[in-house]
């Protein structure tokens, strides 16, 4: 029975490009204020792209603008080839699963996920055979005849998922669907919602505003701010080679140490002296931020980078359960705070506590670097 | 249609269910129009013309303040009004306290007690007061030589009339109490009083201006009782009835209805204004407040409920029971003498069927245009400009005296270039009379009702391919069952007990039964006019209690997914 949703899609899906969406320059404002400026966006044909970036960066309008149900102001867009830019909705083939579920709540499950197949003038049989298909497809099975309130939010999110794949739709639009739901579920449904895509192999956009959410189910991430692009890549680009300032603090936790170019791979950070590969061509005496993940500062394994080892002191420590933050001041720099995580391992074998003095490694080709905007101000 | 796409122009093109949407809003926006906007905008222009409609400026105006007469009646409206105000909302306060706030026995019969009047034509409270304090009244020494017809009758019935008006709003507002302020104050030591003056008044501050708004506005546009017990004394709204119907100087009462519409304008202005400033005092983290048992306070304000609500109901049953004797107060021998109203009343009982016919056709058109109005306002897409349009017009009629409306629509469907002038006195035009009149409370009930509803299921039936229309017919609609229920019991009662606006432009062979009330109390048929109002009272009060009915029975079976 699954096999045949299955195939379906995957019949819709190779006759099209390698690119089955295609958004060029689209620009929507509300009155005065720019949501999505010139912003640009493809996903190739089966894979899930996430839209990524805090509230009120234009994620969601970029989302119902390629769904039609906001117009934009400029640009194009293309589903599967076809140029939708002045389609209404019902005419652009995708699906859509909204963080609030938005079931009709007098009707059935049975009904919910039925709700587009009854205007498509199918069989009475031929329906229920689809909603049974459809509710196994998501793990719901015998649930037919509840109502959603009898549901939990988990379980109706499953059903809103079972409705947009009714019709068979070429495109899966996905906003914020988990955002409503407890952490415990969330993580669940999410490697479902993942496993499910992969397996029908349906293009996929998926908003969301949860990093950890993007790296776990994306095969790319489109990292959005103020209306704009500022970062499309793979999970792991994202995440080891963010390509702002912005993308470094939105997407994990990052260190940013002001620091001025003290001459070929070489930077002063305060009263230190720091090697550091990532520097290129920028001139002496340039002022830089640079960046190091609190995983990545290094206890164990020193001699490597001996260059850049440096003392500091244990000021805090975080308990997290499968590690420990702690913040650490360098005794020759005790201006400068330092984030970094240890591993439960590592705590236990370096016995490191509180107040305590360690030797630590800042690895110079993991040290990101960033420019400063010109005009910093005083 | 893949290819139709490819060749689309640069516009956007409108697919079949945005024009029926489109379609939709301008057949709404112009039924608005007709119904509020152009009926008000013609009694403005009357007001500034002379008898042959030439522009005479504010020439009326100017003779309206300078007859002694006229001016008197504007005095005579605001104090009554302010005097009944100020009697009406302490009383209703006290009321609505203990209907929320203790834990005395049988508060829902307390609250159907003191919301009778609603049920019945204002002016019933009024000759209820003429059987107990008029001429012939049975306790007419307790005025100790003072008349009941004037000013005394007039706020007493009117008290009457508008108390349950102030008590649902400040029931509302009690209702909304955060327990954990009385909490705080309670662990901070606080005296029972201090807690009341700085928790409770505080946060119903807002409900106990609106309601006064609400009675003060209600008493100075209000015609049946002045009518019925002014006597000689004038007030604004039997001014417009004399000018237009007695001495048909139209011109004038065009004036005074542009005199009544201030008033009202300028209390709905300042109740908007002020419920503006307030802030949400109730955040989504209160808790709700649990009254404790206080042997005491629920005892004292249990029997003063009994008292007020005692009165309410023994006054207006008064009426009732009046309509029933053979010849008050000579002869109190029970009797249906009264109820052969072909001996009072040319149309014999034909008026009642006349309101019953136009109070169905508003229930059931008003109920349609209301809700679908309010769907295509609150969930519409397109014609932005005319949604906010329909959306001002629909708040308007709160502020519009049903006499001002009333007087409007005369002058509107009798102008001469109007094509719709054959609906004039049918029961059709009085039915959209009354939807226009009743339509912002029934706008506002379908609104809430709107907003509770997720605003993305348009957008996932547009996903399914589902036409917005369906997905109206079979999910907005059924969820929104009870309040449609609402509206229409609502435009149904408001119907058959409404005056102000309908005298004006009823016909003869369609006189309603409110209609029928005023003039044969003006004959002198007091007791047959109470036997009419009876059978109002009793047929609204019917209609209630089947309402009541269907939703414990049917649609709490229909409504079954509602539960967990």
């Amino acid at each position: 029975m699954l096999k045949l949703s299955e195939s379906e899609h995957r019949v819709a899906l190779d006759a099209g490009s390698a690119a089955h969406v295609r958004a060029v320059r689209i620009t929507k404002r509300f009155g005065a204020f720019t949501a999505i400026d010139a912003v640009s966006l493809e996903v190739e044909a089966g894979k899930l792209v996430c839209i990524l970036g805090p509230s009120g960066c234009g994620k969601t309008t970029l989302l119902r603008v390629i769904a039609g149900l906001e117009n934009q102001d400029a640009g194009s867009i293309e589903i599967g080839g076809r140029d939708v830019s002045y389609l209404p909705p019902a005419q652009r083939d995708f699906g859509i699963v909204f963080q609030s579920y938005a079931l009709f709540p007098n009707l059935t499950v049975g009904e919910n996920i039925g709700y587009g197949l009854v205007n498509r003038r199918m069989a009475r049989r031929e329906i229920a055979r689809r909603v049974g298909e459809l509710l196994d497809l998501v793990g719901l099975p015998d649930q037919s005849a509840k109502y959603p309130a009898q549901l939990s939010g988990g379980q109706q999110q499953r059903v809103a998922l079972a409705r947009a794949l009714a019709c068979s739709p070429s495109l899966l639009l996905l906003d914020e669907p988990l955002s409503a739901l407890d952490a415990r579920v969330r993580v669940r449904l999410r490697d479902e919602v993942k496993a499910l895509q992969r397996r029908l192999g349906l293009t996929t956009i998926m908003v969301t505003h949860d990093q950890e959410e993007a790296l776990a189910v994306a095969d790319r991430i489109v990292v959005m701010n103020h209306g704009r692009v500022e970062q499309t890549g793979s999970p792991s680009e994202i995440y080891g080679r963010p390509g702002s300032r912005f993308v470094a603090d939105f997407v994990g936790a990052m260190n940013m140490l002001d620091a001025t170019v003290a001459g070929r791979g070489l930077v002063h950070v305060g009263a230190l002296t720091l090697r550091c590969s990532g520097l290129g061509t920028r001139a002496e005496g340039q002022r830089v931020k640079l960046g190091l993940r609190p995983e990545e500062v290094r206890i164990r394994g020193l001699e490597r980078c001996a260059a850049n080892a440096i003392l500091v002191g244990v000021e805090l420590l975080d308990f997290l359960g499968p590690f420990c933050r702690a913040r650490l001041r360098p005794k020759a720099a005790p201006e400068l705070v330092l984030l970094s995580d240890f591993s439960a391992n590592a705590m236990r074998d370096l016995s490191i506590r509180e107040g305590q003095t360690l030797t630590i490694a800042l690895p110079p080709d993991l040290l990101r670097v960033f420019d400063e905007p010109e005009e910093a101000g005083p | 249609m893949t290819f139709a796409a490819a060749a689309l122009p640069e516009k956007r093109r409108l697919a079949a269910e945005e024009m029926v949407m489109r379609a939709a809003i301008l057949a709404f926006v112009a039924f608005l129009l007709l119904a509020i906007a152009f009926p008000l905008a013609t009694l403005l222009a009357k007001s500034f013309q002379d008898g042959e409609g030439r522009f005479v400026s504010l020439a009326n105006y100017a003779r309206y303040f300078t007859t002694p007469a006229l001016v008197g009646s504007l005095w005579n409206s605001t104090w009554v009004a302010v005097l009944s105000t100020v009697l009406v909302v302490p009383l209703a306060f006290v009321y609505a306290y203990a209907l929320t706030r203790t834990r005395m026995p049988g508060k829902p019969a307390f609250m159907a007690l003191a919301l009778l009047p609603l049920f019945a034509p204002s002016l019933l409270s009024a000759i209820s007061l003429i059987y107990i304090f008029g001429n012939q009244g049975f306790l007419k020494g307790w005025l100790m030589g003072a008349t009941i017809y004037g000013p005394i009758g007039i706020v007493m019935a009117q008290a009457l009339y508008c108390f349950p008006h102030a008590l649902m709003i400040l029931v509302t507002a009690l209702s909304l109490a955060d327990g954990r302020l009385y909490e705080a104050a309670a662990a901070m030591g606080t005296s029972r009083w201090r807690v009341f003056r700085t928790v409770t008044l505080p946060s119903v501050r807002y409900g106990l201006i609106s309601a006064a708004f609400v009675v003060f506005t209600l008493v100075i546009t209000d015609f049946g009782i002045a009518k019925v017990i002014g006597g000689q004394f004038n007030v604004l709204a039997t001014d417009a009835y004399k000018q237009m119907i007695g001495q048909q100087n139209f011109e004038m009462g065009a004036v005074v209805g542009m005199v009544l519409l201030l008033p009202a304008v300028i209390a709905f202005a300042l109740d908007r204004h002020i419920q503006r400033r307030q802030v949400a005092l109730l955040s989504s983290r209160a808790v709700p407040l649990i009254t404790k048992p206080n042997a005491l306070k629920d005892a004292s304000l249990a029997a003063y409920c009994l008292v007020v609500g005692g009165v309410i109901t023994a006054v207006l049953a008064v009426s009732v029971w009046g309509s029933f004797v053979a010849y008050w107060p000579y002869n109190l021998a029970l009797s249906l003498r009264n109820y052969d109203f072909a001996a009072f009343e040319p149309n014999g009982i034909g008026p009642y069927f006349a309101s019953l016919k136009m109070a169905v056709l508003a229930a059931v058109l008003g109920t349609m245009i209301v809700f679908c109005g309010a769907y295509l306002i609150e969930k519409g897409q397109g014609f932005r400009i005319g949604r906010a349009v329909a959306h001002l017009l629909a708040m308007l009629p709160v502020a519009v005296p049903g006499l001002v409306l009333g007087l409007g629509y005369a002058f509107f469907i009798n102008a001469r270039s109007n094509p719709l002038g054959a609906l004039y006195g049918t029961i059709p035009l009085l039915a959209i009379n009354t939807i226009a009149h009743f339509y912002t409370t029934a706008h506002v009930t379908a609104v809430t009702a709107l907003k509770q509803i997720d605003n993305e299921f348009e957008s996932v039936s547009a996903s399914l391919k589902v036409p917005f229309y369906r997905t109206f017919m079979r999910v907005t609609v059924p969820i929104c069952m009870p309040a449609i229920l609402d509206i229409a019991v609502y435009m149904f009662v408001n119907a058959l007990t409404t005056v102000s606006a309908v005298i004006f432009i009823y016909g003869a062979a369609n006189k309603l039964a409110s209609i029928s009330v005023v003039h044969m109390d003006e004959a002198g048929a007091t007791a047959a006019a109470a036997a009419m109002a009876t059978l109002i009272v009793l047929t609204a009060l019917a209609i209630k209690v089947l309402h009541i009915v269907l939703d414990r029975l049917v649609f709490g079976k229909l409504q079954a997914w509602r539960r967990r």
